[in-house]
């Protein structure tokens, strides 16, 4: 039975074929997915930080795959401009959240002594 | 994955690709989307809070790449200097400044760790099947090059709008662009960097002997307690002045 390369090893298919749109989604859905892990998981504040910062740039990488015009196929219309810009607010969003965060992550560190999520309890009822 | 890989390999050698017929712009893509996903998975997976900092760069980095290729050349040279340059610099400093002894490693319990890889893959296998669900996204690129210029997202940060324009507009010039935005994310930005600089001050620190003379609500007893805290005033006196 003779198969192509192609269809037979999907590596060589993807490395033929031009990328779509739906390429860049997958990529920005597994950062996303692990971003989302990354919080739900990580007892370090600074971990939980970082597992914000994937989901943002998951995010991030969706806004640009559809304000791409060279990855859209044959009469689809990319978002142009305002997703590029977008992503640019939300880099400097995900900067301004970082600067707080830390900040909140050291005061709770300077009186708690410890930067472990679980222990950030003072407010439970 | 064994199997995988080796039929990967029997079709290497029974049928090699040309070089040719590679789509580079594609190769390119795998090789930092590979990165980024797996720099990701390893931030996931590692339990020391240094390593995670560093897999997030390189995540970073290589998502940077990516848009890059998608062709938006300025928002992937904002990420690597915002992101990769500041944010992450910013979180070292954190790591650092709190990573002592037990916290460099802090494990999640067991269950933790199955509740979120459970909740992981449900979202995952939404987020694939919604990714191929839509057939204009799937369609392949048609490789349009626009030129690299950032002309018109800085013309469009400053409120004109080059690239495209309004519909029924008499000047091709006269649309709105994003100045409003951009000045509320500045102002925005400058009120969190003032507030994060409040919030992480340093406190001034009480010697244990000031707090004590200032709960007692008497007057310290004796007059060697008064002439220690004098010391202690003129002491400080002198260091501000830079001393005699």
């Amino acid at each position: 039975m003779e198969v192509g390369v192609a269809s037979m090893v999907p590596v060589i298919g993807l490395l033929t074929q031009p990328v779509s749109v739906a390429h860049y989604l997958v990529v920005g859905a597994i950062l996303f997915v692990c971003g989302i892990v990354c919080m739900a998981m990580k007892r370090n504040a600074l971990g939980v930080l970082m597992g914000i910062e994937l989901v943002l740039n998951g995010a991030n990488v969706n806004f640009v795959a559809f304000a791409s015009p060279y990855l859209q196929g044959e009469g689809v219309r990319s978002l142009g401009l305002d997703g590029q810009v977008i992503a640019l607010f939300v880099i400097l969003l995900a900067a301004a959240e970082a600067a707080v965060a830390l900040a909140i992550t050291l005061s709770f560190y300077n009186n708690h002594a410890t930067v472990d999520v679980d222990r950030a309890d003072d407010l439970k009822g | 994955m064994m199997t995988g890989l080796a039929m990967l390999v029997d079709a290497m050698v029974a049928a090699p690709l040309p070089v040719a017929a590679i789509n580079w712009h594609s190769f390119f893509f795998l090789v930092f989307a590979a990165l980024a996903c797996g720099f990701a998975v390893a931030v996931v997976a590692a339990d020391n809070i240094v390593r995670m900092a560093l897999y997030l760069v390189f995540s970073l980095g290589a998502t940077a790449g990516l848009f890059f290729l998608a062709g938006a050349e300025f928002v992937g040279a904002m990420q690597l200097m915002i992101y990769v340059g500041g944010t992450l610099v910013l979180l070292v400093f954190g790591v650092m400044l709190t990573a002592q002894g037990p916290f460099v490693s802090l494990k999640g319990s067991g269950r933790d760790r199955v509740v979120a890889g459970v909740v992981g893959a449900v979202l995952l296998a939404v987020l694939l099947q919604a990714a191929f669900s839509v057939d204009a996204w799937r369609a392949p690129a048609q490789g349009v090059v626009a030129d690299p210029s950032a002309t018109p997202i800085g013309m469009a940060l400053v409120g004109l709008r080059v690239d495209e324009p309004a519909a029924g507009s008499p000047s091709p010039n006269v649309r709105p662009g994003y100045l409003l935005p951009f000045e509320i994310v500045s102002v925005h930005l400058l009120v969190v960097l003032v507030g994060a600089a409040y919030l992480a001050r340093a406190k001034r620190r009480k010697t244990p002997r000031a707090i004590e003379v200032a709960a007692s609500s008497e007057p310290p007893a004796s007059r060697a307690e008064h002439a220690a805290i004098g010391r202690d005033r003129s002491r400080g006196a002198s260091v501000l002045t830079g001393g005699r």
